[in-house]
């Protein structure tokens, strides 16, 4: 590979040939602001913001697309850059609905922190502002246009990560607004609401929808018994709303805080994922038995579903008929447990925390009430959560850590791994195993399934058969794997997860999300999983109780009734 | 789904679309051979692209949503096009535009309810020593003032 050198505010940088300017910057200590720019996913020079000004060239060039040549002499902060970058973001919020103090990315808006970085103290124009209405349609997802600068970056994930294409921008000029075709709901098109758009976008345009209220209201009712259930990957991620580094386990701080806000019981959604682990595996082992239909495709992920559902319908009789973790987990709260715990169910509030925003749809579904009331209420992201526990004025960081209530508090280290790509597989190959063979397993790494890698194949050896299992993350990579599939590729189970690097990256999670958090999220996962004294789902003691006290066996008549579910085929128009 | 008046032409289209299977690269081919055909593209008809070329219905959305020439109305049987370039600008089109969508009860863009006038804008007809000139179905009429533009109508009712 051959290089290229040149300086960038006088100091001599040398990068390999094609580099663009701003990674070359980059490489020399030199930040330059920029705004539409998402690394890999949308680089295309459109909002102008990290122009800079290159010896011998006439125009400022967007550093962000424009590569280095040999000899090149780049300034970042001329007066006329900074000129040029204030212009540009003053036009930008010359028709930008300014409401920001009660605008929800209140402080954590890339607008409004670029408008601080470049000493905007006032904007010179006032521009025609363009007045849409606010798309809350679905349960998941709210679009405000009126807020929206254009940059592009949620129609290129939407595009090229989950390759979905939900939205596009629609018109030109002025009149450009980003939306689906016809501008039709995004309830009445295919969305599959996993939020990725929420995590990238710049300003407040795209968001989840917030049901923070309808908790405190659950939260002060005398008449509600409210129990709450925390996902695999959140422990890993609320640390982050509060300052504290990516990827930090802050399990036991999450469960204070959740006993301060005023949840009668604090519980896991790690219990339900090793009761996924116990049915879905079963569920394999029978299928694999007996001759399929295989693959068995996993269903935890509602995005995933969805998705299948609009796009893959011909998979149905593939995806495994096991509920997500969520649901199970409203199911037998509002049965085994209500029943219990002597509460009646009419009153109980089954509200999740979830790095995910699909799972406000799924929680919706008509078919997900099968306790006789819905199973699962609320459906609060990460970042719904953090507000709540800053709203409350408690000292997230600082707080003790606490444990959670018995007996759906408790969970294994295969449960914790649902959080992260690979991890279902990984779990339901620790159980499977030693089911099928009776042995223990020597080593419970399966090191081939873990990973950002898009697509990951693995062949595991259960006593001289053998397994052949694949793993893809990102409907992208879900895409390209399914049509595998179709081609002909063998496979006797594969593990879909809707989001870039599993739940760890889901589309509730803290903003910014990146590949770099999301590696530090995963490292967290992993090493939460190798803390636990238990790492196999079915070991797990209150499992085997719920089973012995209430379900029976694996795939039995009652846990078909409470944990089993199907699709529908939705069309993608 | 609303009605489209293009079921009879929809073994012509079938040929047209087959003509580009799978060939995302010529969505904008496709759409103007479509609405000379149909003389506009209802979503039926996108429906229908999008999934014979492979692309998703946004994107030949955003695509037809781009260029004015596109419409997924259909047009009237008179179509009126006032040019807004600049020489017919400077020499009054604003007003002649203005009248029309008060005469026809319609802003540019649309099309009367009876089907017959489609009114929109286009820049620069070639004739700007006629100025302001506009066209119904591609007849020029020139050097108009917001009375005789109304005048022209009357001849096509």
């Amino acid at each position: 590979m051959s290089t290229v050198k040149l300086t960038i505010d006088n100091i001599p940088v040398e990068v390999e040939a094609g580099t663009t300017i701003l990674k070359a910057a980059e490489k020399a200590g030199i930040h330059i602001p920029t705004l539409c720019y998402l690394e890999g996913i949308n680089e295309i020079g459109a909002c102008r913001v990290c122009v800079v000004e290159v010896e011998g060239a006439r125009n400022l060039m967007a550093s962000c697309v424009a590569p280095v040549a040999e000899g090149m002499v780049v300034k970042t902060n001329s007066p006329r850059v900074r000129m040029a970058r204030r212009l540009n973001v003053e036009l930008l919020l010359s028709n930008h609905k300014m409401e920001c103090p009660t605008c929800i990315r209140n402080l954590n808006c890339e607008l409004q922190s670029l408008a601080q970085e470049l000493g905007i103290r006032q904007v010179r124009f006032e521009g025609k502002k363009s007045e849409y209405p606010i798309d809350d349609s679905t349960p998941a997802i709210i679009r405000e246009p009126d807020k929206c600068i254009l940059c592009r970056r949620c129609v290129a994930v939407c595009e090229k990560v989950q390759g979905v294409k939900a939205i596009a921008p629609m018109g030109r000029g002025f009149d450009t607004v980003i939306a689906p075709a016809f501008q039709d709901k995004l309830l009445d098109i295919a969305c599959v609401e996993c939020g990725q758009c929420t995590l990238v976008c710049p300003v407040g345009a795209l968001y989840e929808k917030d049901y923070t209220s309808e908790v405190w209201a659950a939260l002060a009712d005398p008449e509600k018994f409210v129990v709450v259930q925390t996902a695999p990957a959140t422990r890993v991620s609320i640390g982050q709303e509060f300052g504290l580094p990516p990827g930090s386990i802050n399990t036991g701080q999450m469960v204070a805080a959740l006993r301060r806000l005023g949840f009668d019981r604090v519980f896991d959604t790690d219990f339900t994922a090793d009761l996924t682990i116990m049915e879905e595996g079963s569920e394999f082992i029978e299928r694999f038995t007996k001759g399929g239909p295989l693959p068995l495709i996993t269903s935890c992920s509602p995005g995933w579903i969805k998705f299948m559902e609009h796009f893959y319908p011909e998979f149905i009789p593939n995806v495994s008929t096991c509920k997500s973790p969520q649901q199970m987990f409203g199911a037998v709260a509002k049965t085994f447990y209500a029943q219990k715990a002597g509460i009646d169910p009419a009153k109980m509030v089954v509200v999740s925390i979830m790095p995910c925003t699909a799972k406000k749809f799924e929680c919706q579904r008509p078919e997900m009430r099968d306790s006789g009331y819905q199973d699962v209420d609320y459906v609060l992201t990460t970042r719904e959560l953090a507000r709540m526990i800053r709203e409350a004025g408690i000292d997230f960081r600082n707080l003790p850590e606490e444990q959670y209530d018995d007996p759906l508090g408790e969970s294994t280290g295969a449960a914790v791994i649902f959080g992260a790509t690979g991890g279902v597989m990984e779990a339901a190959l620790r159980t499977a195993y030693e089911l099928i063979t009776g042995k223990t397993l020597p080593s419970l790494d399966f090191y081939d399934v873990r990973g950002l890698k898009g697509i990951k194949e693995a062949t595991v050896d259960i006593e001289g058969t053998k397994v052949r299992v694949a793993v893809a993350h990102s409907l992208g990579h879900a895409r390209q794997l399914l049509e595998r599939v179709k081609a002909g590729e063998q496979y006797h189970f594969i593990e879909i997860m809707c989001c870039p690097g599993g739940c760890i990256g889901g589309g509730g999670q803290p903003i910014p999300t990146n590949t770099e958090i999301r590696e530090q999220r995963i490292k967290g996962i992993y090493q939460a999983d190798a803390e636990m004294p238990i790492r196999k789902s079915h070991e797990n003691p209150s499992i085997q109780a719920l089973y012995r006290e209430f379900l029976g066996k694996p795939l039995s008549e009652k846990s078909h009734h409470l944990l089993h579910t199907h699709y529908t085929s939705r069309g993608k128009y | 789904m609303e009605a489209c008046q293009c079921e009879a032409k929809w073994e012509e289209l079938d040929k047209i679309i087959a003509a580009h299977r799978g060939r995302p690269s010529d969505l904008i081919e496709v759409l103007h051979q479509a609405q000379d055909l149909i003389g506009y593209l209802p979503r039926q008809v996108q429906v229908a692209i999008a999934e014979g070329l492979g692309v998703s219905l946004t994107e030949v959305y955003s695509v037809i949503s781009f260029y004015h020439h596109f419409t997924v109305k259909p047009k009237g049987k008179y179509q009126v096009s006032v040019c807004k370039g600049t020489a017919c600008y400077v020499k009054g089109s604003p007003e002649i535009l203005e009248r029309l969508e008060k005469e026809l009860g319609i802003k540019a863009g649309d099309s009367t309810d009876d089907g017959k006038f489609s009114l929109e804008v286009v820049r620069c007809l070639g004739a700007c020593g006629l100025g302001p000139v506009m066209t119904v179905n591609k007849r020029a009429h020139g050097l108009l003032k917001p009375d005789t533009a109304v005048a022209v109508l009357k001849q096509y009712q």
